[in-house]
């Protein structure tokens, strides 16, 4: 309760010139407000009954300022039976009664208005509206009201109203509401909130300390932290430190701080940019895994790449709408179902195509380029006309959606960090079935020496068959992932296509770790230039760097190493 | 065939014209249309049998000008090999030049009645003209860069793409890239080329109206004319002992350069030219249509392009007009009738001409010389046998 006082005594000089036309009446009630408190711990019961009426009468008065002057005296106070009288008064419902000048919260019901005792909170008889004048705001007096609510916020025994009430004064940064935190601290017990609160105190002792100390511990505080909040406190400290006449050495401390939350907080941004860009970079390589093998492995040129994608993205949509009625919403189940649906039916209508199309243009890659161009435009036309052309909604999970929020202003999305896991599973997935499994010994063996893979027995074309499911399944894969974060439309696959081929081709044709590579670091160079350049430029940056890449090492970053000849 | 080199004596280019059949039928059917459709539109009544609509004279010049994009691609991949998947962009670039020019002649007209200033530019609060607009008011500085423009980007291009021997399917992928870039940097507002609504609302060429019959009937006789010049200007480079020289690139590129050629030279002379006459036929494609937006940019769209040549027959030049007129025909025709469709044709249409004409519809009339008579289930089964043995031997 020691605080208590030194609140009252520490606020003075700021009070004092804003009440100065209070009545003395008032600062004897202060005086009183002040032994009351120390005598009732924790229950803040500031104002007596008599006084809580009286200034709540002073509310009705004519002059703006003046009704300024009493919200926030009554808000200093920290009493819970302000909280609604002022929140009536914002809602337009605080009213004098004509009968004995009494001032009452009223709620119409049709043409009756129920009356509301502040001091008891109880229901204190009813009337019509001609025997009520309402007290009259404006939005200078709303926005001292809403400000006068967060800081009563700051006692709430809700600990989400109490720290919402915190953010909210250290945005606000106004010094009057010093001594009521600094009340708050002393009783709050929640730890990380109480050292929110000592910060927001500390940002606001910044300017309205009165010593060079004070001020000095002030920025020790904030110095502490990253948040961008605190580098906007500081960086206005600073700028406004040569008008206000500060002491030499805090001006310096403070640019001190400031240097070193810029410097902390642009470590972040870069983590967090790597984050992004690793995150765009698993999108990539989700959509241009499947690619690798099909062009990587096979040397096929898939322009019906994208479409796979978008088959998978829409069996997700087909399994959830037929599993809707059996599973609740948010469930994790459909997406389960979906990821090995994806891949069959994507996988099968790859195989389709290889047998349909594909295998008799084998050694012939433009006809194949154009072959498989002609395919992705049917399968495109093919799904607006089962579906419409209209995007489909595909609902998360639960477990995909929230995030994970730093204070430093790095927010992880779950859906993005699953993403992140879902691809680096898929790859292990692909590399696991190529290195161990006997299919992908014959894959190997039939891209390495058709002849002799055929003379040992293997049967080649069933083994391209599956080679070019394996590819389209994984797309498939990735379409159920795609839709989990973009729109699934019949475009779907074309705004993967041309990314996944720059992956591929960058990364480097038939090397598994080239587009892993690929991937990521195309996402995070993005990423990086995003910030610089805007989105648009940065992904045009990055094609024509990419370009130019090319002309360099015209085969990739792991290029197959051979002495072959291209025919 | 007879050959009339020999028979007449005659100067090299009137010799390499007469042996050419098809050529000779596509610049006699070009000469006809530059009258007929003219005479046809102008002077024939509304009321006969014989009158040419308005909307017909603008559709076969917007086929026209698809046409010689689509012999400007069969140029490099008919007798290079180059398989430009961008051949879009040069066709844009040049529409773009010329409706900066047709832009900068609205002149105060406009809705902000700017006497410099596009609405665009006054729209973003623009105060004076960039740099790169400058010339833009004058008809042949325009036409200089249609050309100038789309020949410089390929001349980059292919020096950098041929000199370090990207070739085939890799070629590809980074013309489209090229494409795809110049989409995204043409939808940007702050290009100052209109972002996505691109250059429109045109009023004249050269003083007179775009939308009057005559200016329409001249712009479609100048269609008809460039078509010609480029076709001759084609056949000729194929023709030449440049042009075999290609050939030899298209079919063995590694043995031409062993034997002393510098393949890259060569293959950026041809693809330099060859984006001159995409450019060309963009600049009068935006006349005839009233519009040139960033859309044609779109990789989607230079990947039809081969298709119409493909279709047509690759490597004979007037199949890849031929091409250009049968696939845009049944796109208005689908489209109009069944939208629905017109995706599924198309798609089929690449997968149809790639497996079973591979030589396009030239190829299977038996008057042009092309077609081996085969059927095309042998062709297949050859061409299988083949891809076993090549794959058999490469490793």
């Amino acid at each position: 309760m020691r605080n208590d006082i030194l609140s009252v005594l520490r606020r003075s000089p700021f009070s004092m010139c804003k009440m100065h036309e209070i009545a003395t009446r008032v600062m004897g009630a202060l005086g009183f407000v002040v032994v009351l408190a120390a005598f009732v711990p924790d229950t803040a019961q500031a104002f007596s009954d008599e006084e809580l009426r009286n200034i709540a009468e002073q509310l009705d008065d004519k002059s703006a300022t003046k009704k300024v002057a009493v919200i926030e005296e009554m808000a200093a106070d920290g009493d819970p039976r302000v909280a609604p009288i002022l929140k009536a008064m914002l809602d337009g419902d605080l009213y004098v009664r004509d009968s004995d000048e009494h001032v009452v919260i009223a709620t119409k019901k049709g043409k009756v208005y129920t009356h509301i005792d502040i001091v008891s909170g109880e229901v204190a008889g009813e009337s019509s509206s001609k025997e009520l004048s309402k007290i009259k705001i404006n939005n200078r007096l709303r926005g001292a009201l809403r400000d006068a609510l967060a800081t009563l916020n700051l006692f709430s025994p809700d600990l989400a109203v109490r720290s919402a009430a915190v953010e909210q004064i250290m945005d606000a940064r106004d010094p009057a509401m010093l001594p009521l935190l600094l009340r708050a601290i002393d009783r709050e017990e929640d730890e990380t909130l109480l050292a929110r609160m000592q910060l927001a105190e500390a940002t606001m002792a910044l300017a309205a300390g009165e010593t060079t100390d004070e001020r000095l511990a002030a920025i020790a505080v904030l110095a502490s932290e990253t948040t961008p909040q605190i580098r906007a406190v500081l960086s206005q400290f600073v700028s406004s430190a040569e008008a206000e006449g500060y002491q030499p050495e805090v001006v310096a401390a403070a640019k001190d701080a400031l240097a070193s939350v810029e410097r902390r907080l642009s470590t972040w941004q870069t983590v967090g940019d790597v984050y992004r860009g690793i995150s765009l970079g698993s999108v990539l390589l989700l959509a241009a895994v499947g690619l690798a093998i099909t062009f990587g492995v096979m040397g096929v040129i898939n322009m019906a790449h994208g479409e796979m994608i978008m088959i998978g993205a829409y069996t997700t949509f087909v399994v959830q709408q037929a599993l809707a009625p059996f599973l609740s919403s948010g469930s994790a189940w459909s997406l389960a179902i979906s990821v090995p649906a994806a891949f069959l039916v994507a996988g099968a209508v790859g195989v389709v195509i290889e047998r349909c199309v594909i295998r008799f243009l084998y050694g012939r890659p433009l006809e194949t380029l154009l072959a498989t161009w002609g395919v992705s435009l049917v399968l495109q036309q093919a799904i607006r006309s089962i579906f419409g052309a209209t995007n489909q909604q595909v609902t998360a999970p639960d477990f995909m959606s929230g995030a994970i929020e730093f204070s430093t202003g790095l927010v992880l999305t779950y859906n993005r960090l699953w993403i992140i896991l879902f691809s680096v599973i898929v790859v292990a997935g692909i590399a696991a079935v190529l290195r161990y499994t006997a299919f992908g010994l014959q894959m190997r063996a039939v891209t390495q020496n058709r002849r002799m893979a055929g003379s040992v027995g293997i049967r080649t074309g069933y083994v391209d068959a599956l080679t070019f499911g394996l590819g389209s399944g994984i797309a498939g894969i990735a379409g159920v992932a795609l839709s989990q974060i973009s729109n699934v439309s019949p475009n779907l696959g074309q705004t993967y296509i041309i990314d996944s081929f720059m992956v591929v081709v960058f990364g480097g044709v038939g090397n598994l770790w080239g587009t892993v590579l690929g991937a990521f670091s195309l996402g995070i160079v993005n990423k990086f230039l995003e910030p610089m350049a805007g989105a648009v430029l940065a992904k045009i940056f990055v094609l024509i760097a990419l370009i130019l890449f090319i002309q360099k090492r015209p085969k990739g970053l792991f290029a197959l190493k051979g002495r072959a000849v291209e025919a | 065939m007879t050959d009339y080199r020999q028979k007449y004596k005659m100067t090299p280019v009137v010799g390499w014209l007469l042996n050419d059949r098809g050529g000779m039928t596509l610049l006699a059917i070009l000469i006809a249309a530059a009258i007929l459709v003219p005479v046809g539109n102008l002077l024939v009544p509304e009321s006969s049998a014989f009158h040419v609509p308005t909307w017909m004279v603008s559709l076969l010049g917007k086929y026209l000008c698809y046409a010689l994009l689509a012999l400007s691609v069969d140029l490099i991949w008919g007798f290079c090999g180059i398989l430009s998947l961008g051949h879009g962009a040069f066709f844009a670039l040049g529409g773009y030049a010329m409706g900066m020019y047709l832009m900068r002649q609205i002149g105060d007209r406009g809705v902000y009645g700017d006497p410099i200033l596009p609405d665009f530019m006054v729209f973003l609060n623009w105060k004076e003209l960039p740099w790169y607009w400058y010339g833009f008011d004058m008809f042949w500085f325009a036409i200089v860069m249609a050309m100038f423009v789309p020949g410089l980007l390929a001349f980059v291009f292919g020096f950098l793409a041929f000199r370090s021997r990207v070739t085939g399917v890799y070629l590809s992928i980074i013309t489209q890239a090229m494409t795809y870039a110049l989409l995204l940097a043409f939808f940007r507002n702050d290009m100052g080329f209109g972002g996505n609504n691109g250059l429109t609302d045109f009023k004249d060429l050269l003083g007179f109206s775009l939308q009057s019959d005559g200016t329409r009937a001249g712009l479609f006789v100048a269609s008809c004319v460039f078509l010609g010049l480029c076709y001759i200007v084609a056949r000729g480079i194929t023709q030449s002992r440049l042009g075999k020289v290609l050939i030899a690139i298209r079919d063995a590129e590694s043995r031409v350069r062993f034997t002393g050629y510098r393949v890259e030279y060569y293959k950026l002379f041809v693809f330099t030219v060859s984006a001159v006459m995409a450019g060309i036929a963009g600049a009068l494609y935006v006349p005839q249509v009233g519009i040139i937006n960033p859309g044609e940019f779109a990789p989607a769209l230079s990947i039809e392009i081969v298709i119409w040549v493909a279709v047509g027959g690759r490597g004979t030049l007037y199949g890849a007009v031929l091409g250009a007129f049968i696939v845009n025909y049944a796109k208005t025709f689908f489209t109009g009738v069944m939208p629905d469709f017109w995706l599924f044709f198309l798609g089929g249409l690449f997968i149809a001409v790639t497996l079973f004409l591979p030589k396009g519809v030239i190829g299977a009339v038996p008057a042009f010389g092309a077609a081996d008579r085969q059927s095309l289930f042998t062709t297949w089964r050859k061409r299988v046998a083949e891809r076993r043995a090549n794959e058999g031997g490469k490793a």
